[in-house]
């Protein structure tokens, strides 16, 4: 098993914690003038997500884990798992739906995704930052009133629910920020 | 370390108003020092001795001309040993404003090389030198009168728990259970650990703090306390939640000092460190007669970091060691 030195931490490295895979975000050390130094950490969980301190002494070493960020292009859903394919070598590999979780939203056929694997094995995923989905229900789109003021829930095709402007139609294509869920603008 | 900026790498990192600053940060200490007529010295940052600290590892140099290069030539963690050979010949009140060298120390409060105040005074004890560091950290960054308390009672104040009288496993498990931290085998690593992880980050938030009395096994040169033999006449000073500044009133006993050395080293063998030999010219010196007095050493990057309200000391350095 690959090790790394605590003089090696810094935000972004994978450690392995109570067996599961970690990513350090910050790394301080602190060291009193005449004693010991320690490494303060704050790593995030990236199964859980959750975020906790850890403290090491400086100079030990602490497990690595084999954890790997790669692009790939979503392929389809088979309804229990998400398919995605390296473009370069084709290679399959799939996701199911703990990795994918309320992501599904956003995966758009074709989009290139960030996945991150563990062991490898996918454990999360990233969809772009913009996708572009077609509208699926809302309620009848009010002509000219291109200005904004109010605005209404608009299903899309992959099932998500965003809040539009009122000249939204069903069959519109819309540009949708998928890290805070909102609206962008209508897409060609 | 990185190496992604090489084109713009050649510029200082502190702005010029830092610079200025830390000119007259430098002007106001020596004219302070001037006020008190404590003389300004000058000692070498290389020489063949050095500290047997545990948890301290000097930079090392050589020179051809002396043995031919195989004597190592160690850069000062501090110029403590040659400021108390100039007092042990006789040099009245010093002080030195000098660079310092300690390997492996890297982060937002430290560089490997780094500018230190270093000051002695003959005839007080760490308790009157508190009060004169008072005046200078009022002088320099305009502070209100610290608040002072000894390290035990700071430990049962905010830990409830006596440093000088409870058991390993009552450490042992706040290491665990308050700073996630590791198992680790020294008491003092404990203490090190609970005090920088837990206590250190909170003390002298609103004026600096002045924590006194440090557990005997941590007393480092300083005197044992008449008093209370479980604790060393050592100070240290807090602000921001920094640790600013380390002092003693002095051991003078040679042979006690040795005494240390020998324990720190095998302290190191224990912890799988390199010994290291003791610095005979220093224990001459003690042996030789040191006046009774006081010293403290301050870290004048941090200084004028919480002066000019900085988030690290690199941004009041000109080249921090990534650009140096």
């Amino acid at each position: 098993m690959a090790k790394y030195s605590t003089n090696e931490f810094r935000s972004g490295l994978k450690l392995l914690l109570d067996n599961e895979p970690c990513s350090i975000i910050e790394n301080e050390i602190v060291k009193p003038g005449k004693g010991q130094a320690f490494n303060r950490v704050k790593i995030r969980n990236l199964i859980t997500n959750r975020v906790v301190e850890r403290t090491y002494k400086s100079g030990e070493s602490v497990e690595a884990a084999d954890v790997l960020d790669v692009d790939l292009q979503y392929l389809y859903s088979d309804g229990e798992m998400w398919h995605f394919m390296d473009v370069d070598t084709f290679e399959q590999i799939a996701a199911d739906k703990t990795a994918v979780g309320d992501n599904y939203k956003w995966l758009c056929e074709q989009d290139i995704c960030n996945l991150t694997l563990w062991n490898d094995t996918p454990i999360a995923i990233t969809p772009p930052n913009h996708v572009v989905l077609e509208v699926t229900d809302t309620d009848p789109g009010l002509r000219g009133d291109t200005s904004g003021g109010g605005t209404k829930p608009a299903k899309l095709v992959t099932g998500a629910v965003v809040n539009v402007p009122l000249f939204i139609n069903i069959g519109d294509k819309l540009k949708v920020d998928t890290r805070s869920g909102d609206y962008v603008s209508r897409a060609k | 370390m990185s190496r992604d900026n090489q084109e713009t790498d050649w510029q200082p990192a502190a702005d010029q108003d830092v610079l200025i600053a830390r000119a007259n940060m430098l002007a106001g200490i020596r004219s302070f020092f001037q006020q008190r007529s404590v003389l300004e010295v000058d000692t070498p940052s290389l020489s063949q001795g050095t500290i047997t600290d545990v948890y301290l590892e000097p930079l090392s140099s050589s020179c051809q001309s002396i043995d031919e290069g195989k004597q190592s030539l160690y850069l000062q963690t501090s110029p403590e040993f040659a400021m108390k050979r100039l007092l042990a010949a006789g040099s009245g009140c010093i002080y030195q404003i000098c660079r310092a060298f300690r390997d492996d120390e890297m982060g937002r409060f430290h560089n490997p090389e780094f500018l230190m105040l270093e000051w002695y005074r003959i005839g007080f004890d760490h308790q009157k030198l508190m009060v004169e560091m008072d005046e200078l950290l009022a002088a320099i960054l305009n502070t209100e009168p610290s608040d002072t308390i000894s390290y035990q009672e700071l430990f049962l104040q905010r830990l409830k728990i006596d440093p000088l009288s409870c058991s390993d496993e009552d450490l042992q498990s706040l290491v665990f259970d308050k700073a996630n931290g590791p198992k680790l085998e020294q008491r003092d690593e404990m203490l090190h650990c609970l005090f920088s992880i837990l206590i250190e980050p909170e003390l002298g938030i609103k004026r600096p703090l002045m924590v006194f009395d440090f557990p005997a096994s941590q007393s480092a040169l300083a005197k044992l306390s008449n008093t209370d033999p479980r604790v060393a006449s050592r100070f240290e000073v807090y602000y921001q939640g920094v640790e600013l500044a380390n002092g003693f009133h002095e051991l003078q006993d040679a042979e006690e000092q040795r005494q240390r050395f020998i324990e720190d080293n095998q302290q190191r063998k224990l912890l799988g460190k390199q010994q290291r030999k003791l610095d005979e010219r220093f224990l001459a010196a003690l042996e030789n007669g040191l006046p009774d007095c006081a010293g403290v050493a301050l870290g004048l990057d941090r200084l004028l970091m919480l002066k000019l309200e900085k988030k690290a000391i690199a941004q009041v350095m000109t080249f921090p060691i990534d650009r140096a």
